[in-house]
């Protein structure tokens, strides 16, 4: 039995940063994070956008700021059972170790969406089908290669691939894919100067700073190709490239044009982590993200007292938003501890 | 031959492998405001052609960028430059030289123009 003064399930950037946070404040923090590393999805980052930071930087500063002597970090550790004492929360682990504390915090974030459930788009029967996360891997070696070893004359970039999606049951908008979209095309072409890249849209979604400046410099500069449709068929060539249906529905007629490798921009959903701790506790809102308290007042709380929740495991978040309401998610835990001391 | 009404209908969709897609690229080197059209059709709406013949410079923008050029030199042609559509370009287009050069550039691939 480990008992704390504050307890966060999720080791990625939204739960190291509240606990980094917390500690400074003079708080015993532990992380009980499930993989092997901590820093979450951050790990499978090349560059940030706006301003293609080195995501290895950002890294390296979160795992530094983690050697705080009031934090303990505990790797492959996931939380299986929240149980509620009277004025404590205890944590049973799938290794066996049970942790306790006065407040918990759930930061169980996202994870991308599956997108061989949209079979038309090939992913998983065509190998140049790819997910954004593989494409930012190559990006990170800085070669872009088709799997056939052909030379890469042309890449496109599909959005909302499991959101804004009735049929997957993903209303919603992921917020984050499009930006990320235009960040990569921007970083394709960076690699491959010779390349046409192509950017399948619905609508292009470039809300906060910087953002629809990096979409402008994209066309202004890289030359990206934007096309408002939505692929609906990809079908091999003979030669073992794709070949793209879709409407270009700003000028009403249908399209068809053949790439070396696409992209698939897939959409945010709720963790595994969020969705059953979210229903263990009673707390799954819409799509099974965790439902805060008040989103204009009490974001950061939960229906239960002690339990607070911070980052992607309530919506679909950019790093620096996530980060932030990790931030004023440790400042709530923060006061809510001194009242428990009065 | 007998005509038994039926005929053959070409195909309307956009093959972007085969369409020539460097001539928008020579243009845009011409005119580099050119590639920063959001498609958002305030051009159009404020175009004074616009409120008598079906130009549509917007739409007809697009289809020069994707390579698609028949039919595109008479309805450019339909176009006074005025510049109106310069005005309320958000984006800061150079509509009237857009539209100057997309009909240059038409004119070398001896598209038929309304008068000469």
């Amino acid at each position: 039995m480990t008992a704390v003064d504050v307890l966060v399930i999720g080791g990625g950037p939204a739960g190291l940063e509240s606990a980094y946070s917390l500690a400074n404040n003079g708080y015993d923090v532990a992380v009980l994070e499930k993989e092997k590393n901590i820093c979450g999805h951050l790990n499978q980052a090349h560059s940030l956008f706006p301003n293609f930071q080195n995501a290895s930087e950002v890294r390296s500063a979160m795992i530094d700021k983690m050697t705080h002597p009031k934090i303990s970090i505990h790797n492959d550790t996931e939380a299986i059972r929240i149980k509620r004492d009277i004025d404590k929360w205890g944590v049973e682990t799938g290794s066996g170790k049970e942790f306790m504390a006065p407040a918990l915090l759930l930061a169980t974030g996202f994870k991308s969406f599956d997108p061989k459930y949209k079979e038309e788009l090939g992913y998983g029967i065509y190998d140049n089908v790819i997910t954004t996360t593989q494409f930012e891997a190559m990006c990170q070696k800085g070669s872009i290669v088709s799997p056939h070893g052909q030379k890469v004359k042309r890449i496109a970039f599909l959005n909302c691939v499991g959101s804004r999606d009735e049929k997957v049951g993903n209303h919603y908008c992921s917020r984050v894919c499009c930006i990320n979209a235009v960040k990569q095309s921007i970083e394709a072409k960076k690699v491959l100067p010779e390349a046409d890249i192509y950017c399948f849209y619905m609508d292009i979604r470039m809300a906060g700073q910087f953002y629809e400046e990096l979409y402008r410099k994209s066309q202004e500069v890289y030359n990206v190709n934007y096309i408002r449709g939505r692929i609906s068929e990809v079908s091999p060539t003979i030669d073992k490239r794709l070949h793209v249906k879709c409407e270009d529905t700003l000028s009403q007629t249908p399209m068809k044009i053949t790439f070396d490798i696409l992209v698939l921009m897939t959409g945010i959903e709720a963790s595994l982590g969020t969705v059953a701790l979210g229903q263990q506790l009673n707390i799954s809102g819409e799509y099974n993200f965790a439902k805060s308290l008040s989103l204009h007042m009490a974001d950061n709380y939960s229906s239960h007292k002690g339990l607070f929740l911070a980052g992607t495991c309530k919506r679909p978040l950019t790093l620096p938003e996530a980060v932030a309401d990790a931030r004023s998610a440790a400042g709530e835990i923060k006061n809510y501890l001194k009242t428990l001391k009065q | 031959m007998t005509n038994w009404g039926f005929h053959i209908a070409k195909s309307r969709i956009i093959d972007m492998d085969t369409a020539d897609l460097g001539v928008y690229r020579k243009v845009a080197a011409k005119v580099p405001s050119a590639k920063l059209c959001l498609m958002c059709g305030a051009c159009t709406a404020s175009c004074t052609a616009r409120n008598h013949t079906p130009f549509n410079l917007r739409k007809n923008h697009l289809l020069f960028r994707h390579g698609q050029f028949k039919g595109l030199a008479k309805e450019f042609d339909k176009c006074m430059l005025c510049g109106k559509c310069r005005l309320v370009c958000p984006r800061g287009v150079n509509t009237r030289a857009l539209i100057y050069n997309m009909r240059m550039a038409l004119d070398n691939l001896n598209y038929t123009r309304i008068k000469k």
